[in-house]
């Protein structure tokens, strides 16, 4: 198939970016979009031009390095009858022979551009930094089967713990907040017994390291939810929320 | 190279194996190890290349006991790293099913399946230290997979009598690795490890004989920056894709393992690559890397191809006496459970006979219709939904209604840089964990073994060998001033202005590709002399095409992917010569290695243990030059030398 892209070119953090027009044929369906552009890349190279940057590692929908918003979508998949999945997942069978496609990188405060469509999610991991964790050091771990966890808890934390922190939820967020991110590492380890000692303090860090990242508000827009390729869920946000109230209920700051 | 002029080096290699019956071998070592006191530690600079499993549960326990870790990684996140694929799930010899587990048992089946070709102490190392694994894990908040009681489930992967496997859905690796990496975060917040994210190591220093640190590029601005210190530990992976095609990430490379072997470490059985059965068929030329399905689906489906070659009609219109179940009918006891390398040698043998099924006729069929029959969809679909979904979006169809297809793709590496028990290589100072070491896999790899001992390696191992080392070492203060620092900084200049300076009209995948398919046509799933030898003409060819004919466009001072891209291709050309040449080296049959020369008449792997029973590591002696080879033995003490049979 032939396609016409519009590609977002940025040289670096400091330069003014802006779109590309090209034209690709002979794009096979069965292409992932990443090979797409790995075909363009290719081309673009053999005639002496630059490639165009992108973030990916995986392949697989696993590691949560890709990222791209394509056609306004955060990882393009919007595309009925697929379910969502990663950019590196998503399929040239769901585009169109002649189809004008148009990619951006996330776009964030909290997430510097550094090149064309790859941006810097270092906020993320301090978020993590702030608190998201059990404070268990090597060799002071109990018997694993010492405290069982109700499968019923042990899912919804693994369900919570499906996040690949990709950002595909602050880029779709129209305040680009990271309420989903954020809460969804709040109830993997705040539902599981292990994570209960450190539960409230928890919150407050990684609220306050969310907020001084630069990081926006939620106001229940929804979208972030509807964008994520692991199905994390806005309850997540309703449950910190709940122990963020908690957490000021028992003066813990 | 030359096969007829190896320099052969016996007995040189000390792999300072403690003294003792195996069960005691490492309590005793780890009393008589020396210790670094507590409030000495800060005093040391420890570097850590890598944050997957290995890397990440290194650089968070050494931090935790107060060493000043640097660690680095080539992704923007330690979150990334490819550790994070792994799906299956990781063993423990925990016997909470009661069905006869223990750490002999995980030893035993460790040995046997490495195919007599691993060291006994390192295993039962490793099987001990596995149940520790498990409630490390537990407590950091990994949310394994429960039964109703609360209790850990288990299960039984990879054909293994005992259910050993701990799981988390289908991303245990991804489970694992967050679990080490908020350790890590942990220790970045309290300051005792720093991060060094999007920055490739390309070079070792090594300083009066001993590693004292690395070379780095900063992947965003392109500044080459030298950091120095009391240690180095590599954990940077497998080599898996040389193969340019594999399950691996785009990004996993040799490049750090490969210029450690330049400086004097010794990279040891480069030709013992693991290949996996289950994954889905390449779709054409653009394909970028394969993608696992995971094992498990081999225990309800039943694997098939037509048994008319070059029969190109659908599946569903080919009657079940046109059918070849190539497995169960030579297999009848295994069937379509047979070990990974046995299964697909098998595919290759039906598809290179012309059986292969889909467009490219590059793959055999897995075929669920008799267990949806049997147990009906709801209960295929609670087993393997996942996976199909994901079939699905890779390649359009639908595996309820037409049976999947699949072919072998490289999944695994089990050689890597030789180290000693401490995971200390050949030079002093350098250590090398997880995947990136030669390890404790020998010739073939268990499923759901590889996590376990990367985080053996991280958690449970580095941390008291390393401080052995500290604390028993004299370490002159340097500084980058160092003419060592200048020399291995020329060097990476060097080669990067090389790389620029080219110009060619290739793109560097145009390479990759190249060498991936000579690799893989003959130092893939079976091997033999003739075939090797072509490789080992044609992989110096495509390199010396590679440094004429090469175009990396863009600045090296700059953000640039195809420049850190053909870095890492440069060194698979060299490595990949190397992997060829220890395969036509070893001319026996072991695990996932098979020399068409070596079998039994049933067509099964044939080892020569009166020949080959040892370690082949490397020893670099100049470019293009024939290596040195030192020769590990290996003795059987614990488990009887016997031959595999899945008949
Ligand atoms: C698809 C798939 C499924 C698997 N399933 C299982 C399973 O079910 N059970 C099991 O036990 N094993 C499984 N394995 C194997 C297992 O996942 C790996 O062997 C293991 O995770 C490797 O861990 P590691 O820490 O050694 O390396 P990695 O996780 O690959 O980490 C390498 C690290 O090194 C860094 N790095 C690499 N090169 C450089 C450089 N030059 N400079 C700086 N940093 C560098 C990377 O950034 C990364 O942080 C699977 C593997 C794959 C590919
Ligand atoms: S590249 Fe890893 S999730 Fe897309």
């Amino acid at each position: 198939m032939k396609l016409h892209l519009k590609i977002w070119r940025q040289e670096n953090k400091n330069s003014q970016g802006r779109f590309e027009n090209y034209t690709l044929d002979d794009v096979s369906q069965d292409s992932s979009f990443l090979e797409m552009l790995d075909l363009l890349n290719e081309e673009l190279t053999e005639k002496g031009d630059e490639p165009i940057a992108f973030d990916h590692d995986c392949r697989e929908g696993i590691c949560g390095m890709c990222s791209l918003v394509i056609n306004g979508v955060a990882h393009g998949q919007n595309r009925e009858p697929i379910k969502q999945v990663t950019v590196c997942q998503l399929h040239m069978r769901h585009f169109h022979d002649g189809e004008t496609i148009t990619i951006e990188p996330w776009r964030a405060q909290a997430f510097p551009a550094l090149k064309d469509l790859i941006v810097d999610r270092t906020a993320f991991d301090i978020i993590i930094q702030a608190g998201g964790y059990v404070s268990v050091s090597t060799g002071g771990a109990a018997e694993a089967s010492a405290i069982p966890v109700p499968k019923k808890d042990a899912d919804v934390s693994m369900d919570a713990a499906a996040c690949i922190g990709c950002g595909a939820c602050v880029a779709a967020c129209p305040n680009a907040s990271a309420m989903l991110f954020t809460s969804a590492k709040i109830t993997h380890l705040g539902i599981l017994p292990q994570g209960q000692t450190e539960r409230y303090q928890r919150v407050v860090d990684m609220v306050n390291a969310m907020d001084t990242a630069g990081f926006g508000g939620c106001t229940n827009m929804g979208e972030c939810e509807a964008v994520c390729p692991k199905d994390i869920s806005l309850d997540f946000i309703a449950r910190m929320n709940g122990d963020l109230i908690k957490a000021a209920l028992m003066g813990v700051s | 190279m030359d096969i007829n002029a190896i320099k052969v080096i016996e007995d040189s290699l000390d792999a300072k194996i403690p003294e003792g019956v195996i069960q005691e071998k490492w309590d005793k070592h780890r009393f008589n190890m020396k210790l670094v006191n507590p409030s000495n530690r800060r005093k040391f600079e420890v570097i850590v290349v890598g944050a997957g499993l290995a890397g990440a549960s290194a650089a968070a326990s050494m931090g935790e006991m107060g060493y000043n870790v640097h660690c680095f990684f080539y992704q923007d996140s330690a979150r990334r790293a490819h550790s994070v694929a792994a799906q299956g799930g990781i063993n423990a010899a925990k016997n909470y099913r009661n069905d006869g587990d223990s750490i002999f048992r995980l030893f035993y089946d460790t040995v046997k399946g490495g195919d007599y070709r691993s060291r006994e102490a390192n295993v039962y190392r490793l099987a001990q230290v596995s149940n520790n694994i498990i409630d490390q894990c537990v407590a950091q908040g990994v949310p394994f997979a429960r039964e109703y009681g609360g209790m850990l489930d288990n299960r039984s992967f990879g054909g293994a009598q005992v259910s050993r496997t701990f799981y988390a859905r289908g991303q245990t690796g991804q489970q694992l690795l967050l679990g080490a990496y908020q350790a890590l975060q942990r220790q970045a917040h309290a300051g005792t490890v720093k991060l060094y994210s999007r920055t490739e190591m390309l070079d070792l220093i090594v300083i009066d004989g001993r590693a004292r640190g690395i070379v780095t590029r900063d992947m965003v601005t392109g500044e080459m920056k030298s950091y120095l210190a009391d240690a180095v530990v590599l954990a940077t992976g497998g080599y898996g894709n040389a193969y340019f095609l594999s399950t691996n990430a785009i990004g996993c490379n040799a490049t750090a393992a490969w210029r450690a072997y330049k400086r004097g470490a010794y990279f040891a059985n480069p030709c013992f690559v693991q290949i996996h059965p289950t994954c889905i068929p390449p779709a054409g030329e653009h394909q970028s890397k394969l993608t696992l399905m995971s094992e498990s689906l081999r225990n309800d489906g039943r694997i098939w191809v037509p048994r008319q070659a070059g029969d190109t009609r659908p599946a569903a219109q080919i009657s079940e006496a046109e059918r070849f179940y190539y497995l169960e009918e030579k297999y009848p006891s295994f069937g379509n459970l047979v070990p990974r390398d046995v299964a697909s040698r098998n595919a290759k043998t039906v598809v290179d006979d012309g059986h292969g099924v889909g467009e490219l006729q590059n793959g055999v069929y897995l075929d669920f219709s008799d267990a949806i029959g049997r147990l009906g969809k709801d209960v295929i679909k609670d087993r393997y939904g996942n996976l199909f979904d994901m079939y699905t979006s890779i390649t359009g169809e639908d595996p309820y209604e037409a049976p999947m297809r699949i072919y072998p793709a490289i999944h695994y590496t089990m050689g890597g840089v030789w180290v000693d028990y401490n995971l200390e290589s050949a030079i002093p100072g350098l250590f090398v964990l997880g995947e990136a070491n030669f390890s404790d896999h020998g010739a073939n790899r268990l499923g759901a073994s590889a996590l376990m001992q990367g985080v053996a390696d991280g958690y449970f191992v580095i941390p008291y060998t390393l401080g052995n080392y500290l604390a028993q070492t004299q370490l002159d203060s340097v500084d980058l001033g160092n003419a060592a620092v200048a020399e291995a900084e020329a060097a990476v200049n060097d080669k990067i202005d090389k790389l620029m300076a080219v110009n060619g009209k290739r793109s560097v995948t145009h390479f990759h590709r190249e060498v991936g398919r000579a690799l893989w046509d003959y130092v893939g799933m079976a091997r033999n002399d003739e075939g090797l030898r072509k490789a080992l003409e044609r992989i110096p060819e495509i390199r010396a095409e590679f440094w004429d004919d090469v175009r990396v466009p863009g600045s090296a001072k700059d953000l640039n992917q195809s420049l850190e891209m053909a870095g890492r291709v440069a060194d698979f050309l060299e490595l990949g010569e190397l992997m060829a040449f220890d395969a036509l080296h070893r001319n026996e049959s072991c695990g996932g290695h098979f020399r068409e020369e070596s079998q039994t008449e049933e067509g099964e792997a044939l080892r020569n243990d009166e020949k080959f029973s040892f370690v082949s590591a490397w020893e670099y002696n100049g470019d293009g030059q024939t290596p040195n080879l030192h020769k590990e033995s290996l003795a059987f003490e614990y488990v009887a030398l016997s031959r595999r049979s899945y008949k």
